[in-house]
């Protein structure tokens, strides 16, 4: 990079819905302004306040119909008048847009129209039941295809790709590895007081995560464990330059740098070229470990998108550590597990965190700082020296927008 | 005539009320399940929703539509397939939307029973008064030539007695639906000597589609439902009487409710569910009931005395509980009556007198919410039980008395066939009063 780049001053508000205490759907919850304070000021009181921003950006995939509330980028002078007249910007590339609000921060940075970028991402859907929530995220997919889309679309969608993935290869060896996948998620979320499954406590999970999908009320081959939550949250963090992080009085040990960076997108109006593999993903993760010269064997962990168990075990294979069809024996075999070769998704991932889907992209960056800066608290995996790397791959819709970002602790 | 065709014209009598206003929805939606199998019928279906109350019956429309609502967000798979031709319909929104419209478009309100004239079908929910239901049927049924079926969803009256009073020639069958009829899978079918065979047919193929489970009754008062329930509430009375010498009346009231509720894992302590039918209601269905008992006497005392207080319990319209033997408030119970001070008695000054006499529950007790989801349920309950019974406790003895008492009026009802079998009375148990487990069982043995 022409450039360094770095990130700093990470935050997480909870991530609200089924599974959180303070959850009931028929009891007043925050709303949009609320979360998009907390983060914002959570970010801001790390870097000294929001005098040393130079501009703002925000991803959010679906407020306009979930909250009925667009333009979400003039939120910013809310949360402090320091932001008045100020650039910010919203950005949407549905579920990535999260990661597209980091790469655009990356991207002022790097062309040096900024020193301090504020990224911040942001979700709230609770406030429709899950099955007027599924109109909304079906907005991810191509429209016109919605008509003939499951009632359920996106969960409709990665039931085929499950239903693809046994027909391959195999469901009695497939099933299991989905079911070590939630399990993974759960035991993860436990480590993490923000995430929504932390007071999760059944106690046999594998169980659960084998319950026989039912097609007639839900979808053919997943049932709600393999699912992401339905979440309410947000998440910053800035984005600097080296004089961004003297400007803010940020010390080297509290930052992380961003070495690589991967954006891809696939034509949204086709099926999915090849359901047994995210392509694009693979796409932008390879351009992102290409820029940072460094291979899968230079990580030591990874937050990778699991909107459904399916997603992690593809996103595996996406990132190489397994062959098509080898990533559910990976993660049987429990590498992805928190004491495997290749911990991934520390603080639960999207099934056991939560997916506030806009700011999905920016938590899996706030994780990743976290554990690059001994950070995560309970959470914390060690880091090895040998392997420094922490990878985040974020995805928009079924593998059509693809974010992907390396980043370590500055050496 | 064939199964679709008595859809043409059902008229429901006493829509407004709970019962009543449940049956007009689940017929509503059976009518569009069939208009959907053939459209070009679907403006020949009528569906009559007749009270007395206009006022109820606009109340009515607003359940329906919130109701239809919440069955639409259930099936919306299979909805979206039952649209899949409507072009104009794509997200599961507008799909749930057309098909509220769609159900509420059969349904037509009135006060008069004139329209329920010339009906195929007549669902009777009203009060539980024999006099009434026959004058109303009477009235439906006009002089001769009638070929009406009648539907009544009496939880006490001979069927045979509705019949001949009203000279209907078995063209009545008793279709006991539980409360509410929306939620509770239970349907006790009840054909008297002379109920059609058809008529009988056509109910069973009815409750199937309504995805029912329906447990057959002898055409004998109370049948297997208020049959165990009415002479569980005279053993509490009987128990209460005997706690009474050594404690207040308040109190023993409280002993029982608790014992009932949590030593014997029930989701109602049986006071409890008495203010739930209505106190009133349970008065009245002994009253139908005890000239039928051969050898037995269903009048209680207890309850005629609470009435005679006009203690009635019941629910308000919007489903919350009314005061009845206990007071409660948001669903907890607050109070107990007292019949000399004619006022509630705090609950919590009670526990504190009787609990400690009481004993604590037995080890491995477990809440019924928690039992009924656990995955070994049975498991838990034998070692509950096993534990239970192996207590000194004045709770753990109540709860062994009342559990043999239990057991007995079960087998009693076999014996006096109004049960086929000792499983269908622990299946109306299980589904209709959402036990956690059948009164006949070996828990008790002990």
């Amino acid at each position: 990079m022409r450039r360094k780049v770095y990130m700093a001053a990470g935050y997480n508000t909870i991530s609200l819905g089924t599974g959180r205490k303070e959850f009931h759907p028929k009891k007043p919850r925050p709303g949009l302004e609320h979360y998009f304070k907390e983060a914002a000021r959570g970010t801001l009181d790390q870097i000294g306040g929001a005098g040393n921003v130079d501009e703002s950006v925000v991803g959010n995939f679906m407020a306009s119909r979930f909250v009925r509330q667009a333009h979400l980028n003039a939120l910013f002078p809310m949360v402090d008048a320091a932001l008045r007249h100020k650039p910010a910007t919203r950005v949407e590339g549905a579920c990535a847009s999260g990661g597209l609000a980091l790469l655009s921060g990356i991207r002022s940075v790097l062309a040096e129209t900024a020193d301090v970028v504020l990224a911040l991402g942001i979700e709230v859907q609770n406030s429709v039941k899950a099955v007027y929530g599924a109109d909304f995220l079906a907005m991810a997919g191509w429209f016109p295809n919605r008509k003939e889309g499951h009632a359920y679309f996106f969960p409709g969608q990665f039931s085929d790709r499950t239903q693809a993935y046994y027909d391959a290869w195999g469901k009695d060896e497939t099933r299991p590895a989905l079911a070590r996948w939630y399990k993974n998620a759960i035991e993860n979320a436990r480590l993490c007081p923000t995430a929504q499954e932390y007071t999760n406590n059944s106690e046999d999970l594998i169980s659960l995560g084998m319950t026989e999908p039912d097609a007639q009320t839900f979808t053919a081959c997943l049932n709600v464990m393999d699912c992401s939550k339905v979440s309410d949250g947000a998440s910053a963090i800035a984005i600097l330059s080296e004089e961004g992080l003297k400007r803010c009085g940020i010390s080297p040990t509290d930052a992380i740098e961003i070495t690589g960076f991967g954006h891809a997108v696939e034509d949204i109006t086709q099926p999915p070229v090849d359901p047994l593999e995210l392509s694009t993903v693979k796409a932008a993760t390879t351009k992102a470990m290409e820029m940072a010269r460094i291979t899968k064997d230079d990580l030591a962990t990874v937050e990778t998108h699991d909107c459904f168990t399916i997603a992690g075990l593809l996103g595996v294979e996406a990132l190489g550590l397994a062959e098509k069809g080898k990533g559910k024996d990976f993660v049987l075999e429990g590498h992805t597990a928190r004491g495997g070769k290749i911990p991934f998704n520390t603080t639960g991932g999207l099934i056991g965190w939560g997916h506030p889907t806009g700011a999905t992209g920016v938590h899996m960056a706030v994780t990743l700082w976290e554990q690059l800066t001994g950070k995560a608290g309970d959470a914390q995996i060690e880091m090895p020296a040998d392997r420094p790397y922490g990878l985040s791959m974020n995805m928009g819709g079924d593998d059509k927008t693809a974010v992907s970002l390396i980043m370590t602790k500055i050496q | 005539m064939n199964y679709k065709e008595k859809f043409r014209k059902v008229s429901v009598l006493g829509a407004g009320g709970k019962m009543g206003s449940g049956i007009l929805l689940l017929t509503a939606m059976e009518m569009f399940r069939l208009a959907r199998e053939n459209p070009k019928d679907a403006p020949l279906y009528q569906l009559n929703a007749i009270d007395v109350s206009e006022e109820s019956l606009r109340g009515v429309m607003d359940y329906l539509r919130g109701q239809i609502r919440k069955a639409g967000e259930k099936q919306i798979v299979n909805l979206r397939q039952v649209y899949s031709n409507q072009a104009d319909l794509i997200e599961n929104g507008e799909i749930i939307d057309q098909y509220i419209l769609d159900v509420m478009k059969f349904v037509k309100t009135g006060t008069s029973l004139e329209l329920a004239k010339g009906s195929t079908l007549v669902f009777e929910a009203v009060s539980e008064n024999p006099e009434l239901k026959v004058k109303l049927i009477r009235e439906i049924d006009g002089d001769s030539g009638s070929k009406t079926w009648y539907l009544t969803n009496t939880s006490s009256i001979p069927i045979g007695k509705l019949d001949k009073d009203a000279g209907l020639g078995g063209r009545i069958i008793g279709f006991h639906f539980y409360n509410p009829p929306a939620v509770q899978r239970l349907v006790e079918l009840i054909a008297s000597q002379k109920t059609l065979p058809e008529l009988k047919s056509f109910s069973v193929d009815f409750a199937k589609a309504m995805q029912k489970k329906l447990v057959p009754s002898n055409d004998i008062a109370g049948f297997v439902g208020n049959g165990h329930f009415m002479r569980d509430i005279l053993f509490a009375a009987r128990q209460v009487e005997k706690l009474s010498k050594d404690h207040s009346l308040p109190q023993s009231i409280w002993i029982i409710n608790r014992v009932t509720q949590d030593f014997l894992i029930r989701p109602m302590g049986i006071f409890q569910l008495t203010d739930y039918v209505g106190v009133d209601v349970c008065q009245y269905i002994m009253q139908v009931m005890d000239p039928y008992m051969d050898g037995e006497n269903l009048r209680c005392d207890l309850i005629d005395r609470l009435m005679e207080q006009e203690v009635r319990g019941g629910q308000n319209p919007d489903g919350s509980q009314k005061n009845g033997i206990l007071s409660y408030e948001k669903g907890r119970i607050t109070g107990i009556w007292d019949m000399d001070k004619k006022d509630y008695i705090p609950v919590d000054t009670i526990e504190g007198e009787v609990a400690p006499d009481l004993g604590s529950l037995p080890p491995g007790h477990m809440p019924w919410k928690d039992v009924i989801r656990d995955p070994d349920k049975s498991g838990k309950l034998e070692s509950y039980f096993k534990s239970l019974t192996g207590e000194q406790s004045t709770g753990a003895k109540l709860a062994k008395e009342y559990g043999r008492n239990s057991r007995q009026i079960g087998e009693l009802l076999v014996e006096k066939k109004v049960a086929a079998s000792t499983d269908d009375v622990n299946m109306v148990l299980l589904t209709g009063f959402f036990h956690a487990y059948g009164p006949v069982n070996n828990y008790f043995d002990n």
